[in-house]
């Protein structure tokens, strides 16, 4: 069948169509200066941070594994990253606040503009907001901070929670895990740090906003969660830039710890700029009973490499991967998920929604891992890619490594291409082609969306159709 | 039964390709509104064809000849517009779109159509709904279909029916049914003859059936029927010529023609 016309009509520069785009005026508190990663930047971010020596010491050995660790074969194209030209470390303000008013003017417009003040006052338990390379603000309900919740950035916890730091930080993901994860372990800063006692169950979402803004800026935010026996929370992570000529760098490192009968939500809406390289590791280790959920929803970057894990580690434990990626011109989206059953009576599913437009490439790549001695393992993985012209792309690559014999698994995995059978159907009850178009998109995506909280449901339904009007809205 | 002047869709000397395929060859029909008509014919003869060309399928090209609604040449309008000045088509296969609730589709539907026309006010879902369920109702259509989406997983006889819905609710001028028959057992059959009936008694709609039998005749009176072969109307009359159509098959007419 001929190439749909809205081919054309729909293939458009994206560029203009990303509202997220401004940029803020800002003079840096401090700032690392490009001309690549040395040992001096290292320890000039720890002694800024006033950082206990072990920190220092982790610091220094993640960026030898960095330094030695070849860049990745495989995924997307890394060529463009250039080292030399990014800023490691910039620091805004002096230290972060609690209360929007002491935040510095131009930072607070920036997250007004974001919407991230108002959502916090409407529906959010506790929110933080990154700008550049720290926490500018990082806020609890009371009744949180009463019952022991802990949501702090990831460095105000390392200084006032040293113990229960250090007992947990790089245990899920070890520097040498990745040469992504070593420069994060080399140069992290800011993020979120989480710690849900025994039993506290957080109804609402606790939101952490990410903003880069400088040009050439490398984001590289640290995020540890401990959800304690019987607890559950929900978090939600949302992140954009402004776009410049040249390229950024966010590299993020998420460890979660669900411990026994805990369940932990981790919802992601990325929409960088297209000139953000996204190379995020997140993992998770989900003991007895307990319940890991991630809801990943990819839209922006230049390239994205991100496949949330979850390691199920003892009897009963559940995991979940649920994605969505939008791979738009100019854009890669190489996602996917990762589950490893190191216990028996585990089970896990995976549902994976790829839409490419505009010669936009997405790669569904994953890993689903039955260790040895690991019995009465169910998985479900489904992928489905949605071509919506003929010059995108799309690609699976499912691994299966199954070491035992008493499993279930289920494999599914489609690519459908938008018809102008489909389209002809549509327009033909009085629907504009975009209109047929953004509603076969919208219905295809709908299974990931209605899993979100109303309010970020409506925005990513809002997201998806300005990335099919080509209009800003 | 609407008595205000009558919507024309007035197709004149059309010819239409795939390709470098001919399939239509100067098809002359004239349809208004409160008339049935009926097109039988045998297969190939380009019955769908004629359907798709007058709503605006890209996959055909006109190359000659003119359809015109209400003294306006619709041949260059995209599909929705044909939808919106008050076109139909009730597909012979409808397509599947996933996500997509029929109550939610059909309510933008018509929506879109409202504000095509100059109308201000839209139908909210507390309007739309006890329309929509009447309607269904008269389908003998279950009511859980309008949550789900739109003909995903739907027996035949369900897609048919519920094109007749969306028939009902769209309240076009002129609605052609592509074979709106196929597929359906002489239950089912007895249910969408009776929800077009309906619709065209409540609505003085013109009717254009695309039929390969006559026992959807049976149950639809058409004030016309027309044969088609290779691409033209080969012959016309009243209901006896689907009777005797019938009866003696294609062949005898196909002969006296030739």
């Amino acid at each position: 069948m001929a190439v749909p016309k809205s081919t054309q009509k729909l293939i458009k520069n994206t560029l203009d169509d990303y509202k997220f785009g401004f940029k803020t005026k800002n003079t840096a508190v401090f700032k690392t200066p490009q001309g690549g990663l040395t040992r001096e930047i290292v320890e000039a971010i720890s002694s800024r941070k006033k950082e206990p020596k072990w920190m220092l010491d982790y610091r220094l050995k993640a960026l030898e594994i960095f330094e030695k660790k070849a860049m990745p074969k495989w995924g997307g194209d890394l060529s463009g990253i250039n080292f030399e030209k990014i800023h490691y470390y910039l620091q805004p303000q002096d230290k972060p606040k609690t209360d929007w008013n002491d935040v510095p003017k131009d930072i607070k417009d920036t997250f007004e503009k974001l919407g991230i003040p108002e959502a916090e006052r409407k529906f959010l338990a506790g929110t933080g907001a990154q700008f550049e390379s720290e926490m500018v603000y990082h806020s609890l309900q009371k009744e949180l901070t009463k019952k022991g919740v802990v949501f702090e950035s990831t460095d105000v916890a390392l200084q006032k929670y040293p113990e229960i730091f250090k007992e947990y930080f790089g245990k899920v993901i070890p520097a040498h895990d990745n040469k992504f994860s070593a420069l994060n372990s080399a140069v992290w800063s800011g993020g979120s740090f989480i710690y849900v006692p025994k039993g506290v169950h957080i109804e609402l979402p606790l939101q952490a906003y990410f903003r880069i803004n400088a040009e050439n800026m490398g984001q590289f935010e640290r995020t540890l969660i401990i959800a304690d026996e019987g607890s559950s929370v929900h978090y939600v992570e949302g992140c954009t830039a402004p776009t410049y000529s040249t390229d950024s760098l966010h590299s993020a490192v998420v460890e979660i710890i669900v411990k026994k009968g805990a369940r932990v939500q981790y919802t992601t809406i990325q929409n960088w700029s297209t000139n953000v390289y996204n190379l995020v590791t997140k993992r998770a280790f989900a003991y007895r009973d307990a319940e890991m959920f991630w809801l990943d929803c990819n839209l922006g970057s230049k390239l994205t490499m991100k496949y949330p894990a979850i390691f199920l580690m003892e009897p009963g434990a559940r995991g979940e991967v649920q994605s969505l990626a939008f791979a738009n011109s100019n854009q890669h989206q190489d996602a996917g998920a990762k589950i490893v059953h190191n216990a028996s009576n585990t089970t896990s599913k995976i549902v994976a929604k790829s839409i490419s437009k505009g010669a936009g490439r997405s790669t569904y790549r994953g890993l689903l891992k039955v260790s040895k001695g690991a019995k009465n393992i169910k998985s479900h993985v489904s992928c489905d890619a949605l071509l919506l012209d003929g010059a995108s792309r799309s690609d699976t690559y499912p691994t299966m490594k199954i070491e035992e014999s008493e499993v279930a698994i289920a494999h599914e995995a489609t690519v459908s291409k938008i018809g102008e059978e489909q389209l002809f159907y549509l327009m033909s009850r009085g629907l504009t082609e975009e209109e047929a178009a953004s509603s076969i998109v919208n219905g295809f995506a709908k299974p990931i969306i209605k899993q979100l909280p109303m309010e970020y449901a409506l925005e990513l339904n809002r997201l998806l159709e300005l990335e099919m009007t080509g209009s800003v809205g | 039964m609407n008595i205000k002047k009558k919507d024309t869709l007035e197709i004149k000397d059309l010819h239409a390709n795939i390709g470098d395929l001919k399939i239509l060859n100067g098809i002359n029909l004239t349809i208004k509104s409160g008339e049935i008509h009926a097109i039988m014919g045998p297969n190939g003869s380009g019955k769908s064809t004629l359907c798709n060309v007058l709503m605006g399928h890209p996959k055909y090209e006109v190359t000659k000849g003119s359809a015109k609604f209400n003294g306006k040449e619709i041949l260059d309008l995209e599909p929705n517009e044909r939808a919106h000045l008050g076109l139909f088509l009730g597909f012979q296969h409808p397509l599947e779109v996933s996500g997509v609730s029929t109550g939610t589709f059909l309510r933008l539907a018509k929506n879109l159509k409202l504000k095509a026309n100059g109308e201000t006010k839209q139908i909210s879902p507390m309007e739309f709904m006890p329309i929509l369920k009447q309607t269904m109702g008269l389908l003998k259509m279950d009511e859980k279909f309008i949550t789900r989406s739109v003909n995903e997983g739907f027996s035949g006889g369900e897609k048919k029916r519920a094109e007749i819905v969306q028939m009902a609710i769209l309240e076009p001028k002129i609605a052609m049914l592509d074979e709106i028959d196929s597929g359906l057992d002489i239950d089912a059959l007895k249910i969408v003859a009776e929800g077009i009936n309906e619709t065209f008694k409540k609505t003085g709609l013109g009717v254009l059936l695309i039929t390969h039998y006559q026992r959807l005749l049976n149950y639809i009176t058409p004030d016309f029927v027309h044969v088609m072969a290779k691409g033209k109307i080969i012959k016309s009359g009243d209901k006896k010529l689907a009777k005797e159509l019938e009866k003696n098959g294609y062949e005898e007419i196909l002969k006296k023609v030739k």
